[in-house]
């Protein structure tokens, strides 16, 4: 099906999403990546506080090119989510709502979406190009000095993504590839 | 002897680098476009259709193709009656690779240590490797290679009892975990053959072949085919999310290799397979 949403969305929104839903998703979202999630971690771990209040934000696992002179941001796709999957759960139970990357997610963060009733979106990988035509502005607002893994605030319009993973826990990777294999 | 100033080595990579992160090989712009026609699950069609939209979108408005603009892998032969001048040759080559990561824009994604991890911010040092032909040349070849795929490759070291069927399964193996964390449709790079480090050197050549062609060993060009048509059954599909379209080549080599053994390299490539080569 296909869903139009704005953000902020809200567990009420994310009951009524099913994996496979093609949505295209408008309002603010934040990026973080790899070093972004170490150090959010690290800070908590310190007994620090999030650069960012993440109750109800959507995290793209996102690390763009460098944007052309006059132009908002570089091509800005998603990367491999497995690599964040030790810090999710946490930030999940903290509030955030939802994460958008690509690539399958362990047991610990899908049981962590359905106990928060949040959502796992792909966007589609190598598509950076494309996906950065609906970004309408970008800002860094944490990290500058982590450079492409810095924390950014987007502001998107139609960012086309799919429900992987949805707050029942329905998980496309797993049904999909049934759906489709040949035995041989 | 020719004498070659290594600044036209510097020159000739930049300039690689900032085309092939905005425009893709013509075997791989048809080989995705052709996927399109393809794939029956109507999701895939879709992503797919995001795909060749995508390739005009960075094409036309320099936008990489894709936000990892990779680490540069570089092959590099040089003819043996080729005197380098004007610098060291791996300076030059590096030169040429932090121009074009500036100059184009692309994203720096290399740490000078692997367990420190602080970006070099430039993208160096590129992985080169060199060969000596005869001649007066310098062949180059560039593929700037994404990690998301990169991760999913694989060596097996085969028992030479396991054979070609041992091959087969280790390919189909490597492609299933890869799934959707490699960003298919994959192109698939397999080294038979050689040594430990041999057959995973062969693997990223493969790669760097032309995507429509085939091994001229009968064999080989058979297992190719065959190996497409496997890989294509799994079912993963565009970005995973299933269908038919899972791979779009699969290029295998093949080398010497010991008595006692059966090497195999895999290395995955996602449809973002960047290679471009130059003679100068
Ligand atoms: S695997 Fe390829 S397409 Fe996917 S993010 Fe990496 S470079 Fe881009």
């Amino acid at each position: 099906m296909d869903i139009k949403l704005n953000t902020p969305i809200t567990v009420e929104d994310t009951a009524k999403l099913t994996a496979g839903d093609y949505v295209y998703l408008s309002g603010t979202i934040y990026t973080a990546r790899d070093a972004a999630h170490k150090r959010m971690s690290d800070t908590l771990d310190a007994g620090g506080s999030l650069p960012l209040d993440i109750e109800g934000k959507i995290l793209y696992y996102l690390g763009p090119t460098p944007a052309r002179p006059g132009k908002v941001i570089g091509s800005a796709g998603p990367t491999t989510a497995s690599r964040m999957d030790k810090y999710a759960p946490r930030l999940l139970d903290m509030g955030q709502i939802g994460m958008i990357a690509k690539g399958k997610r362990t047991q610990p963060v899908i049981d962590a979406v359905v106990r928060n009733g949040a959502v796992y979106f792909a966007s589609v990988g190598g598509a950076g190009a494309l996906l950065s035509k609906c970004i309408t502005s970008a800002e860094i607002v944490a990290y500058e000095d982590l450079g492409t893994e810095a924390i950014r605030k987007l502001e998107i319009k139609d960012l086309p993504v799919i429900v992987v993973i949805d707050s029942k826990g329905n998980n496309l990777y797993e049904t999909a590839i049934e759906d489709w294999k040949i035995e041989d | 002897m020719r004498e070659l100033n290594v600044r036209e080595i510097s020159n000739a990579l930049k300039d690689m680098a900032i085309s092939i992160n905005h425009e893709l090989s013509s075997d791989m712009v048809t080989l995705i476009t052709n996927a399109r026609e393809k794939e029956q699950s109507p999701l895939g069609k879709q992503i797919l259709g995001q795909l060749v939209e995508n390739m005009d979108i960075a094409k036309s408005e320099m936008i990489p193709v894709c936000q990892d603009t990779g680490m540069a892998v570089i092959f590099i032969e040089v003819g043996q009656d080729v005197h380098f001048v004007g610098g060291n040759i791996e300076d030059a080559i590096n030169q040429g690779i932090r121009e074009g990561y500036a100059d184009g824009y692309l994203r720096k994604s290399v740490v000078g240590d692997p367990i420190i991890r602080e970006n070099t911010r430039d993208n160096t040092p590129a992985v080169i490797h060199y060969s000596i032909v005869a001649g007066d040349k310098v062949n180059i070849t560039l593929s700037p290679k994404g990690f998301g795929s990169e991760n999913m490759s694989r060596v097996f070291m085969l028992k030479p009892s396991q054979g070609i069927e041992g091959v087969k399964e280790a390919v189909l193996t490597a492609v299933a975990e890869a799934g959707p964390n490699a960003c298919p449709p994959m192109v698939v790079g397999v080294g038979i053959g050689g040594t430990f480090e041999k057959c995973a050197i062969l693997a990223k050549k493969a790669l760097t072949r032309n995507a429509l062609s085939s091994s001229s060993v009968p064999y080989v060009a058979d297992l190719e085919v065959e190996l497409l048509e496997k890989i294509n059954k799994l079912g993963i599909g565009p970005a995973g999310l299933g269908g038919r379209m899972t791979a779009l080549a699969v290029n295998v080599e093949t080398y010497a290799t010991h008595i006692a053994g059966l090497p195999v390299g895999i290395n995955i490539c996602c449809h973002v397979n960047r290679h471009i080569s130059r003679e100068i």
